[in-house]
């Protein structure tokens, strides 16, 4: 469980077991005129899985693509592994070899088959073995059960089974962690449930993840620890029970009420 | 990131396509089918051969006994020549999409490049060749390059009708440029973007993800204009290159009767439209293809 200790205290070194995995210390973030992000500060642990919930426009997805430098921040500090992200220092392909993430609408590359969308970024980003890399691309379809859809192109696998690649594919890089930016948010109920199951796999592996989710019952059952979001900040948070038996600010109840 | 901004305007990609294709695009799904859409059929083809006939009757008709010659003689005296000359433009419109394409390419990534300056440049060279007009980039190639260059000593000539093919390369060139960075911001951003988080570099998304999605959008308007350009080599005859056009108005000039001209320049019509309606109707059904896949 990500203690309440103050972000900035955390150094460079590794030496620390305590050390969060990721943390978040007042980070801003503005498009144009209008600030998204305003100040959002938390920690992740290794091992632990967070949800963060939050009505449309809150910056949910913006806050996930921060912490992977997909966008800079104009303010505070991130930092993946005791590394700050945002320095201009920063080796950010290094940083994203180790964040895996996983977006709402898929993005596979629909000129490459399903192995190949595996294949492609631990071959030429990582420059590993093709046979190996092969091997462990098979596997992965096992894992996320689409043995036999290794020949298939995107647009021949239901909105389920290319969510299920695309997790596949960023999990061929082995990972130290995982973004999920609403993955079940574009698919019908029943594909649904077989996207949750592999994620809930990899919580259960230990796979440091963050997730954005409007599956309430889902983030309930498999959350370390719940966020919520309203226009650039966090407004509660706290372990699942709490964050959803017994909400303590009016916002998280009035959204609450609209989603339960 | 400039390509993350101008994602997904799937209107940007034809360039030199037809008003009505235009439309349809990109709007609501709504509009696409009230817009009446023109395109070039077997009965235009069908026409312009009725044209021919008509007037080679009407002049077949106007035959004076003082004339010797009737237009069937003519026409079969006249055509390996003409013939000839058409493979000419054919050859020409090859070279000259060949090397605008390559030219263009190179053109397209430099505007799409990262870096400002490069960016700049190419895209002021792309607006420069795509909003010149074509005659004036012609006339340009044949009075500023010389007749012949020496390299190491060796005088190598340099003939109009390459000179020719260089000033017709320059508009493909920046139309294919414009082309590709039409296709390339139709490109949705969330490949970029899961390229991005799968840490290729930018290079690597660039040639191993974006443009090989592109290729098939750009196919279509690449090949619309490699049909416009083979009908613009007729321009070269200006110019005096021994195309086409500049050896019927010989054969006519030759011929000196009034009632060939028509006849004649309907069959030169009708060579161009033989050659170019397979090409239009392969494009459109190319463009239906892909519309149904997106
Ligand atoms: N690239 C961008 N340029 C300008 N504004 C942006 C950009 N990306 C996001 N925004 C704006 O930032 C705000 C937050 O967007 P974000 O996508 O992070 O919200 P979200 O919480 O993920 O919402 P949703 O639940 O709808 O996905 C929105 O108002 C959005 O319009
Ligand atoms: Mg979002």
């Amino acid at each position: 469980m990500p203690s309440e200790t103050e972000s900035g205290s955390v150094t460079a070194g590794k030496s620390a077991t305590a050390e969060p995995m990721i943390s978040l210390s007042n980070v801003h973030k503005s498009f144009g005129d209008t600030e998204v992000i305003k100040g959002i500060s938390f920690d992740v642990a290794k091992g632990d899985v967070v949800c963060i919930i939050g009505p449309s426009g809150s910056g949910k997805s913006t806050l996930l693509r921060c912490i992977n430098a997909l966008v800079p921040i104009d303010g505070g500090s991130i930092r993946v592994e005791g590394q700050e992200v945002h320095d201009a220092n920063l080796d950010r392909l290094a940083l994203r070899k180790k964040v895996g993430m996983v977006f709402q609408q898929y993005n596979l590359f629909p000129h490459k088959n399903a192995l190949d969308n595996l294949m492609m970024a631990p071959i030429k980003v990582l420059r590993q073995d093709k046979k190996e890399v092969r091997e462990r691309a098979l596997k992965l379809l096992e894992k996320v059960r689409l043995s036999g859809k290794e020949d298939a192109y995107p647009g021949e696998l239901s909105g389920g089974q290319q969510q299920r690649v695309a997790i596949a594919r960023a999990l061929a890089m082995n990972p130290d962690i995982m973004l999920f930016d609403e993955v079940t948010a574009a698919l019908d109920p029943e594909t649904v449930k077989e996207v949750l199951l592999t994620i809930r796999e990899l919580a259960e592996e230990g796979m440091t993840c963050i997730l954005v989710t409007h599956e309430m019952g889902f983030a309930r059952e498999i959350a370390d620890h719940m966020y919520l979001t309203d226009r650039g900040v966090i407004v509660e948070h706290g372990p699942p029970a709490e964050f959803f038996d017994n909400p303590k600010d009016e916002r998280t109840r009035s959204f609450l009420g609209q989603i339960l | 990131m400039k390509s993350r901004n101008s994602v997904a305007k799937p209107t940007d990609l034809p360039v030199l396509m037809p008003i009505a294709e235009r439309l349809t695009r990109g709007r609501g799904i709504g509009l696409s089918y009230d817009i009446p859409r023109l395109q070039l059929r077997a009965w235009h083809g069908l026409f312009l051969l009725g044209v021919l006939v008509f007037f080679s009757a009407s002049a077949w008709a106007q035959q004076s006994p003082d004339h010797p010659a009737t237009l069937a003689q003519a026409f079969i005296r006249w055509m390996p020549l003409l013939l000839k000359a058409f493979v000419f433009n054919i050859v020409m419109s090859f070279l000259a999409m060949s090397l605008g394409t390559i030219a263009g390419v190179g053109l397209g990534v430099m505007q799409l490049s990262p870096t400002r300056p490069t960016h700049a440049v190419g895209w002021f060279v792309t607006q420069f060749f795509r909003n010149a007009p074509w005659l004036v980039l012609l006339f340009f190639c044949m009075f500023l390059l010389p007749f012949r260059f020496s390299v190491f000593g060796v005088t190598v000539p340099f003939p109009d009708w390459i000179k020719a093919t260089l000033g017709l390369a320059l508009p493909v060139m920046a139309n294919v440029a414009e082309i590709m960075r039409g296709a390339v911001a139709s490109i949705p951003s969330g490949q970029w973007e899961a390229a991005h988080s799968l840490a290729f570099s930018r290079r690597q998304i660039m040639f191993g993800i974006i443009l090989p999605q592109c290729i098939r959008r750009m196919l279509p308007p690449w090949m619309n204009l490699y049909a416009i350009l083979t009908m613009a080599t007729v321009l070269a005859s200006i110019v005096g290159v021994s195309e086409v056009m500049t050896q019927t108005q010989r054969v006519l000039s030759a011929e000196n009767r009034p009632e060939f001209i028509v006849p004649f320049y309907a069959f030169v019509l009708l060579l161009f439209f033989v050659y170019c309606y397979p090409i239009a109707r392969y494009t459109q059904k190319l463009e239906l293809r892909y519309a149904v896949r997106d």
